[in-house]
């Protein structure tokens, strides 16, 4: 049967606006809790990477954010000069959309670990212990094979000892690349050191093949088998947060103020 | 039930069905099924967007006019999906993280508009929906038949419990690297389609 043209606009425009309607309602309702989970999700991680919580532990949610909260002061830094942005509410900042934009980031030069942009300011986490910081938890991302990888170093206060790392999300191939995940290479990082024994340039590195053991080969880590571009880009990324255009300046910063801060 | 309700739900499973004979959906079934739970999360997405998809096409299937009417099913077939998917990052949230864009690719997941082109365009909504339930569970056969033997054979476990010990992890299996990748769930679609053809030879295709 052959309809009016009217009819179908008509009928196009109800169809449109019933789906519309339908998905917008589902998107509004939902965000909360999808927000929700997305804290959550990267408060569990950060509590993992101090260490605070166990491979594999689960916790209520109630009990993440209770523990997030007696134990970790987030900062907001402004990579650049290095210093604490007092001024930036450190509890609602989010570090990825100030990254994409273009107000709040700057172009970051070519390097090896395909970053873009670097926002303006950053996000790190102080792990206390009554009044010192015990541990400093920084964000890292950069290319891997497939995807970009997002994830936590945690570092000690005498910024050479790793004492942690974790990446919460990426999509690198499962069982290669995705072994980034693998609680046993994820144990290989603690207590390597960031610098040479000469000090001053990053010398970490994701090796091919087998590292030693920490004392006697700490500034390399066993490369993940059937994943060198994957471990690669760990080493790249690593060496890129760590370096002049990441937290280079904010760690030379907490040195002197032993993260007092302003 | 009558026979004719049967068939429309039972069909599906093995006579006719959606990833094995009609061959369709493949895409999805090489992505998301390196893990039984991913698998068993898509399963339901595929089954629920399915099920509704076709209802509501056989609903308005009188009304819709004949020129526009494959746009309209997608429109309705994406608005479904966009639905699901924000529903799975509400309440499964870390199971949706790992089916990131798939989730949004059963838009494009041939099986849920080839039926609500094929059945429900012509039928009523209640056989729309067992055709729905039918071919949903028979997609979901063959997910998670693919799903478990690349999730034993490619990471030694099960829905995420280690059945093999790795080498890895200080045990004797060695993970086989393949099935892990896409063309592993090649070969495991091949086999099902062969052991399916054994059982069934009305279905192989002449030369």
């Amino acid at each position: 049967m052959r309809r009016s043209t009217t009819y179908i606009i008509g009928f196009a425009a109800a169809v449109c606006l019933v789906c519309s309607v339908i998905v917008s309602g589902a998107a509004v309702s939902l965000k909360d809790r999808q927000e929700a989970n997305k804290v959550l999700d990267r408060q569990k991680k950060v509590l993992g990477v101090a260490g605070l919580m166990k491979e594999g532990e689960e916790l209520k949610p109630a009990e993440v954010t209770q523990l997030f909260k007696d134990k970790i002061v987030p900062r907001v830094v402004t990579l650049k000069t290095g210093e604490y942005a007092d001024g930036v509410d450190a509890t609602t900042f989010d570090q990825r959309k100030m990254r994409s934009d273009p107000a709040t980031s700057t172009k970051a030069p070519p390097n090896d670990a395909k970053v873009l942009r670097v926002p303006n300011n950053a996000l790190v986490y102080h792990v206390m212990e009554g009044e010192k910081v015990k541990l400093l938890i920084l964000p890292i991302e950069g290319k891997g094979l497939w995807s970009t990888l997002y994830g936590y170093l945690a570092v000690q206060p005498d910024l050479n000892t790793i004492s942690g790392i974790t990446f919460y999300e990426h999509a690198e191939t499962p069982g290669l690349g995705g072994e980034v995940d693998n609680p046993r290479w994820k144990s290989l990082w603690p207590g390597r050191k960031i610098y040479g024994p000469e000090g001053d340039t990053v010398k970490i590195e994701v090796i091919k093949g087998q590292a030693g053991p920490v004392e006697s080969d700490p500034n390399r880590v066993d490369g993940l088998s059937g994943a060198t571009i994957t471990s690669r880009g760990v080493t790249y990324l690593v060496r890129f947060w760590l370096g002049e255009n990441g937290f280079g300046p904010y760690l030379k910063n907490f040195k002197t103020t032993q993260g007092k801060g302003a | 039930m009558s026979t004719k309700a049967k068939e429309t739900l039972l069909d599906p499973l093995f006579n006719d069905n959606p990833i094995a004979l009609q061959v369709l959906g493949i895409c999805s079934a090489l992505a998301v099924t390196t893990k039984l739970e991913t698998s068993v999360v898509m399963c339901l997405a595929v089954i629920a967007v399915l099920v509704l998809s076709n209802l509501s096409v056989s609903l308005i299937r009188n009304y819709i006019p004949p020129s526009i009417r494959i746009i309209v099913q997608l429109t309705i077939i994406a608005s479904l999906v966009i639905v699901t998917d924000q529903v799975l990052k509400a309440f499964v949230f870390e199971t949706s993280k790992q089916l990131s864009v798939f989730v949004g690719l059963i838009i494009t997941n041939c099986i849920v508009m080839g039926r609500a082109e094929a059945f429900a365009m012509q039928n009523g909504p209640g056989p729309s929906v067992l055709d729905g339930i039918g071919n949903g569970i028979g997609y979901s056969i063959v997910l998670l038949f693919v799903g478990f033997f690349r999730e034993l054979f490619g990471s030694g476990k099960l829905y995420g419990i280690e059945v093999l010990p790795l080498v890895t992890e200080g045990g004797w299996y060695t993970p086989n690297g393949l099935l892990v990748l896409a063309p592993g769930a090649f070969f495991l679609i091949a086999i099902f389609i062969w052991l399916l053809r054994t059982w069934k030879p009305e279905q192989v295709t002449e030369d």
